[in-house]
């Protein structure tokens, strides 16, 4: 018996190992077939190339049709409409039409994102971290968080008057419920081990606060902002559209009313530009500013 | 020097007897096991010492002094997990133990203080066996090396007692045993009590002064939660492990089972023998 394994596994053992058998590798699920890096950015690109694609066919159907068709400008009024509006002087008014647009709407949201963060983190810390906090105010955000937005633009607009304070509160209104909730989340996360270890060096809760909880929270904050960048928009381009003098929501409203499709395409790019470059920009500032999180959040 | 008795303490959730009649003195600086099947309790017991939970009956003092009311820096914990913050590296962990008790306001020191305050932490981390990883965050880490960081960091706050959570019960035995003898050492050089929760006999029986085991004396399902744990073990390891005394002899060298008892000395068979002087 002894014998016969062992001589077994001497021929066994005395195998040559042989390279797979050259061929068609067998037929795998399809969750284990991975692209590789160049066929991966191919990928990428098919969407927005056949996207591209057919609108250009239906542009150019369009005009074969009717040259003067406003629905489906071809590249060159669309490039023609960008020229008019981002690099040339407006004759009315003397300035660069999508230079000024762009800088009213950033103010508005970059206004509102900054007093949406301020009060998500104080507010989130506060109800995430104190159980006197969250008794008190954790079922009154959940609630407020549920109002409609829009449905309190005509309160502002009342309240506040046409200005940009009614703008920036409904973007306010609309981001800052949802970034305490998900603060608030994210610090009742913190492992309780961690809050009694820092009591027992000796920790305040301020100082917990400030060395542990507030640290930990602003990359996961950064997380919940890049989610709220295309809300925030659409709430600026929704004030913007009712009552405003100037701003990319105001520009694209006001052009409508001449069906001047290539303006408004033109401005739809742009504003999804700078929704994604702020969206990289957060991301990038996550890798940067907190190098540990990535690490931290793989290991749970 | 923390002399830590805990006087019939008893712990109930809901309808649940978890702990019944536990009395327990703990010597200045003992090591102590607290050792029992899952769900005894002896964790509970540890988060009663951190002042975590409260006792529903009984009290628990330390040198004569009812416990603090919340965990303070008097006690050091380590956890079997969670233990180091994953946004500081293992330098700025350590420091951190130092910057909180010195400024209260910001919770960080800057310029001299702050390099006085960088030197003691590399001291303990050299200690430890982490001398080179400053710079290292915890994620970089293993896990033997997390648990030793985790030790520096309870350490710096100079505790008087040291509660371990099951601390060394993730990892490898390799691992383990390289840690047990820095787990020694530690105790040996620094004036700590330490009351240990683990689940390895051999591990409590390597380490402690003290082995307490916790089990429940009935646990029939038909008795619905109505009988907790109590202390059923409580073995003083020989031979005596004495903190700051050398290692004690080998095994070896310890009379065999039928040779002469000694008569002297740490391991001497019976105090009350006539002569016998220690």
């Amino acid at each position: 018996m002894e014998r016969g394994v062992s001589s077994r596994c001497v021929e066994g053992c005395a195998l040559p190992r042989r390279s797979p058998p050259p061929g068609p590798p067998p037929p795998g699920g399809l969750i284990n077939r991975r692209p590789g890096a160049g066929a991966g950015r191919i990928l990428a690109l098919i969407p927005f190339v056949l996207v591209l694609g057919a609108y250009l066919v239906g542009s150019a159907a369009r005009l074969a049709e009717n040259p003067n068709d406003k629905l489906l400008p071809s590249l060159a009024s669309l490039g023609a409409a960008l020229q008019r509006m981002a690099f040339s002087i407006d004759p009315r008014t003397g300035d660069i039409l999508m230079l000024v647009d762009t800088e009213a709407s950033l103010y508005r949201l970059f206004a509102a994102l900054a007093i949406s963060v301020a009060i998500g983190l104080i507010l989130g810390i506060a109800i995430g971290l104190l159980p006197y906090m969250r008794a008190g105010l954790g079922a009154f955000v959940a609630v407020v968080s549920m109002v409609p937005p829009l449905a309190l633009l005509p309160i502002l607009f009342i309240t506040m008057g046409l200005g940009e304070a009614s703008k920036i509160a409904l973007i306010v209104i609309g981001v800052a419920p949802v970034l305490i909730r998900d603060v608030a989340l994210r610090v009742g996360d913190l492992p309780p081990q961690q809050m009694i270890k820092a009591q027992t060096l000796g920790a305040s809760t301020w100082q917990i606060v400030l060395r542990m909880v507030l640290p930990q929270t602003l990359p996961r904050l950064i997380d919940s902002l890049r989610l709220q960048i295309g809300p925030a928009w659409l709430f600026l381009i929704a004030a913007e559209a009712i009552a405003s003098e100037s701003g990319l929501g105001y520009r694209i409203f006001l052009v409508r009313r001449y069906l001047a499709m290539d303006v408004i395409l033109t401005y739809v790019a742009w504003i999804t530009l700078l929704a994604f470059l702020m969206d990289r920009g957060l991301a990038l500032l996550q890798r940067r500013a907190f190098p540990w999180f990535a690490a931290a959040r793989a290991t749970g | 020097m923390s002399v830590i008795s805990v006087k019939d303490v008893w712990k109930e959730y809901d309808d649940r007897v978890v702990l019944e009649g536990i009395s327990l003195e703990i010597a200045p600086r003992a090591f102590v096991a607290l050792v029992g099947p899952s769900g005894c309790g002896k964790t509970t017991f540890l988060r009663m010492l951190l002042s975590e939970e409260r006792p529903d009956r009984g009290t628990i003092a330390i040198d004569g002094a009812p416990l603090p009311d919340e965990p303070d820096s008097g006690r050091g914990v380590v956890f079997q997990r969670y233990s180091v913050f994953p946004h500081l590296t293992v330098l700025g962990n350590v420091v951190l133990g130092l910057e909180l008790k010195a400024a209260p306001l910001l919770g960080r020191l800057f310029g001299a203080s702050r390099r006085a305050a960088e030197t003691e932490a590399r001291e303990i981390l050299a200690a430890v066996g982490l001398g080179g990883a400053e710079d290292k965050y915890p994620a970089q880490l293993s896990g033997g090396m997390q648990q030793r960081l985790a030790l520096a960091q309870a350490l710096v706050a100079k505790p008087k007692v040291l509660l371990l959570d099951e601390p060394f019960g993730a990892l490898d035995p390799g691992i383990r045993a390289e840690i047990h003898l820095l787990m020694q050492r530690l105790w040996h050089e620094r004036p700590l009590t330490v009351v240990m929760v683990t689940h390895d006999m051999s591990e409590a029986f390597t380490l402690a002064t003290r082995v307490v085991a916790f089990e429940r004396r009935r646990n029939e399902p038909s008795d619905g939660g109505r009988y907790g744990a109590t202390i059923t073990r409580d073995i003083e390891v020989w031979p005596k492990r004495i903190a700051g005394a050398p290692r004690p002899l080998r095994k070896s060298s310890l009379p065999g089972r039928d040779d002469p008892a000694a008569l002297t000395g740490d391991n001497r068979d019976d105090p009350a023998i006539e002569g016998a002087t220690p």
